[in-house]
C-alpha cells in the first residue's frame, strides 16, 4: 500500500486550485474542516444529473423520473457500500446537522420505540461541535431528561476515569464525536460503546471529521447510529448522511411530515413508509446525493487509509515547524496518536482573527475563532484558536507556506 | 502591502493601550457578543440630560473590535446622545462603503483609520461591536433618565 498520494495529480482534479489568491499568491486551503473542496467528477456529476435526469423521484411513470430514481437509489447504495450498511440504513438529510436533529427529535418523541423521559440520562462529551450538543440540550430541555459528560483533558483525549458514574442505568443515549474538529484528537470510545450498551443505552457517532479522512466502519464499531456531512467529503452542499440500524430506525418517528414519507393516508390520519423514506419528506437532495457519491467514490480510489496516513505526514511536518515558532502553542494532542489532520494553535498575545488575517495575505486559508465548539474553547482557556486542516490536496509545500505565514503574523504584529 | 491599509499604526495604539477599558460597574449596562468568533463587550454608561457622562468597556477581542470600541469611546464621551448617534451613522456608512469611503476626519478623527478594514467584510462586524454595545447602552440610559425626571 502506497503512503504517499500523488497529490500533484489530485489537485489537478480540483478546479478551484486554478486561480491564485490575493496578491497573485496559490491557494493553502487549509480549512477542510470546516468544508472540503470539489474534484470536477463531483461537480460533473451534480450538474450531469439535472442535464440528464432530472425529475421527481419515485413518482413519475415517464422515463426521467426513472432515470432520476435510478441515480437517487444508486448513490444510496453507493453510500452505504461505502459505510459497508445496508441501503435501507442510509437517509439522506441536509446536512450532518440536520441528521444529529432527527435523532434529537425522535428520542423526544413518546411515541419512538427508545425515547427520553424526566430523570433519564443523555450522555456527550466537552469535546462536541454545537450540532451535537445543542440538539440535545433541547430534547434535555423538552422532556426533563437530564444532560451529563465526558471531560475533555488538555491533550483533546476523554477523561474516562468517571465512566460508571457518568453512564448509569438511566443513560439512554450517548452521542459522542468521532474526532474533534477544534485539536483533531480521536476519543477512546470503544469502552463508551461497551458502557452504553451494557445499561441498554444508543450510542450515536458524529463522524463529520472521521468519515472523509479515515476509514470507517459503523458495523465493527458496534454504534447504532452514524451522522456525517457530505460537503466535508468532497459532496456538495445540501446534503448529509443518517445512518442507523434498521430495526432502530423503524422504530422512529419522524421529525418532518409530507409527501414520499407516507404508507397511506386518510383525512384524519397517516401511517410511515419504512427508513429510509420515512425520514425523507418532500423530493429529496437529488442533484447532491449523486454529487456525494462521485465524490465518496473518489476518496475510495485514493483510499481511506492512505488519505489518513497522508494527513498524518503533513500533519508532523507541521507540528515540528510550529513547534519551532517562539511564541506558537500547540493545543490538544501533541503527537501523531489517536489523531487526525486538525491542529489548532495560539500565538501568545495575538487574536486568532489577526493571525488568519495576515495567514490570508498568502494565500492561506484557516479557520478562526471557537469552531462552533465554544464549550471546549472556554475549557482550553482561550478566546479562540487559529486551526489548520489538511485533506488528500495538500501537500508538503502548503505546510511550508502555513509556517511562513504563521512566523509573519506574529512578526508583523511584534515590530509594530 | 494591503494589511497596512487595515492595521493602521493608529488602530495598534489603541489595541495596545485602549481608551476607557476597565471593569463596568455602571447601572446601565450591556453584554454584546459577536457570534461567529466569540467576541465578547461589556459596557456600562450614564447619560444625564441627554450627554453621555460616563463610559466604561471591557472585552475580549481582535485588534479592530478593541481599537474601535477605544477610539468610540474618546468620540462619544462627553456628547449628547444625538451627536453621538449621528457619529455612529457617519461609521456605519464607512464600515459598509466596501473601500469606496475615505471618512469625514472632522466627524470620525481616529476612526477614519478604520476605513481599510471595510475592504474587509469578514472584519466589518469587528469593529462595529463596540459601537452597537454603544447604541444599545445609551438607548436604554437615555430612556432611563428621562423616565426619572
Amino acid at each position: 500500500m502506497k503512503s504517499v498520494l500523488d497529490v500533484a495529480a489530485i489537485k489537478a482534479d480540483f478546479p478551484i486550485f486554478e486561480q491564485s489568491m490575493r496578491g497573485a499568491k496559490r491557494l493553502v486551503f487549509l480549512d477542510s474542516g470546516a468544508t472540503s473542496q470539489k474534484p470536477r467528477s463531483v461537480i460533473e456529476a451534480e450538474s450531469n444529473f439535472y442535464y440528464t435526469s432530472n425529475a421527481a423521484v419515485h413518482r413519475g411513470s415517464y422515463l426521467l423520473a426513472e432515470r432520476a430514481s435510478e441515480a437517487f437509489d444508486g448513490a444510496r447504495s453507493d453510500v452505504a457500500d461505502f459505510l459497508g450498511v445496508g441501503s435501507d440504513e442510509i437517509i439522506f438529510t441536509k446536512s450532518a446537522t440536520e441528521s444529529l436533529n432527527i435523532l434529537a427529535y425522535a428520542f423526544g418523541n413518546p411515541r419512538s420505540a427508545h425515547h427520553v423521559g424526566p430523570g433519564d440520562e443523555i450522555v456527550l462529551s466537552e469535546l462536541e461541535h454545537h450540532a451535537n450538543l445543542i440538539p440535545w440540550q433541547e430534547l434535555a430541555k423538552r422532556t426533563g431528561a437530564v444532560l451529563k459528560w465526558f471531560s475533555a483533558r488538555e491533550d483533546g483525549s476523554l477523561d474516562l476515569s468517571n465512566i460508571s458514574s457518568v453512564i448509569t442505568e438511566k443513560c439512554k443515549i450517548v452521542a459522542i464525536t468521532h474526532q474533534s474538529n477544534v485539536l483533531g484528537s480521536i476519543p477512546n470510545i470503544a469502552p463508551i460503546i461497551s458502557a452504553a450498551h451494557a445499561v441498554g443505552a444508543l450510542f450515536v457517532l458524529d463522524a463529520c471529521q472521521s468519515v472523509p479522512h479515515m476509514p470507517v466502519a459503523p458495523r465493527d464499531l458496534g454504534i447504532d447510529f452514524l451522522a456525517f456531512s457530505g460537503h466535508k467529503a468532497l459532496g456538495p452542499t445540501g446534503v448529509g448522511v443518517l445512518w442507523g440500524k434498521s430495526d432502530l430506525l423503524d422504530g422512529m418517528q419522524p421529525m418532518l411530515f409530507g409527501g414520499s414519507m407516507i404508507e397511506s393516508v386518510t383525512m384524519t390520519d397517516a401511517t410511515w413508509a419504512d427508513a429510509p423514506k420515512r425520514f425523507e419528506a418532500g423530493v429529496p437532495n437529488m442533484a447532491q446525493a449523486v454529487g456525494l457519491a462521485a465524490g465518496l467514490k473518489y476518496l475510495q480510489s485514493v483510499g481511506l487509509e492512505n488519505i489518513h496516513n497522508w494527513e498524518l505526514q503533513l500533519t508532523k511536518r507541521a507540528l515540528d515547524g510550529l513547534r519551532e515558532i517562539a511564541d506558537v502553542k500547540i493545543l490538544g494532542p501533541q503527537t501523531l496518536e489517536d489523531r487526525g489532520g486538525v491542529i489548532s494553535f495560539v500565538i501568545d498575545g495575538l487574536h486568532p482573527h489577526d493571525v488568519g488575517q495576515v495567514m490570508d495575505q498568502f494565500g492561506v486559508a484557516v479557520r478562526t475563532g471557537h469552531h462552533c465548539a465554544w464549550p471546549l474553547i472556554r475549557k482550553l482557556g482561550v478566546s479562540g484558536t487559529t486551526r489548520a486542516s489538511f485533506y488528500l490536496y495538500n501537500d508538503m509545500s502548503d505546510v511550508d507556506v502555513l509556517l511562513e505565514s504563521v512566523t509573519a503574523a506574529r512578526d508583523y504584529f511584534r515590530k509594530r | 502591502m494591503e494589511l497596512d491599509s487595515l492595521y493602521q499604526e493608529v488602530i495598534l495604539d489603541h489595541y495596545k493601550n485602549p481608551h476607557h477599558k476597565g471593569l463596568p460597574t455602571g447601572e446601565i449596562q450591556v453584554h454584546h457578543v459577536n457570534p461567529s468568533c466569540g467576541d465578547e463587550i461589556t459596557l456600562s454608561l450614564a447619560v444625564t440630560n441627554g450627554i453621555i457622562t460616563d463610559l466604561v468597556w471591557d472585552g475580549v477581542g481582535c485588534s479592530i473590535s478593541q481599537a474601535s470600541s477605544s477610539i468610540m469611546s474618546d468620540l462619544v464621551l462627553g456628547k449628547s446622545v444625538d451627536a453621538a448617534f449621528s457619529i455612529l451613522d457617519e461609521f456605519s456608512a464607512l464600515m459598509a462603503s466596501k473601500g469606496a469611503m475615505v471618512g469625514n476626519e472632522d466627524v470620525l478623527e481616529d476612526a477614519i483609520a478604520l476605513a481599510g478594514v471595510s475592504k474587509f467584510p469578514a472584519r466589518v462586524k469587528c469593529a462595529l461591536l463596540g459601537w452597537m454595545a454603544f447604541k444599545d447602552a445609551a438607548i436604554q440610559a437615555d430612556t432611563s433618565w428621562r423616565r426619572e425626571q
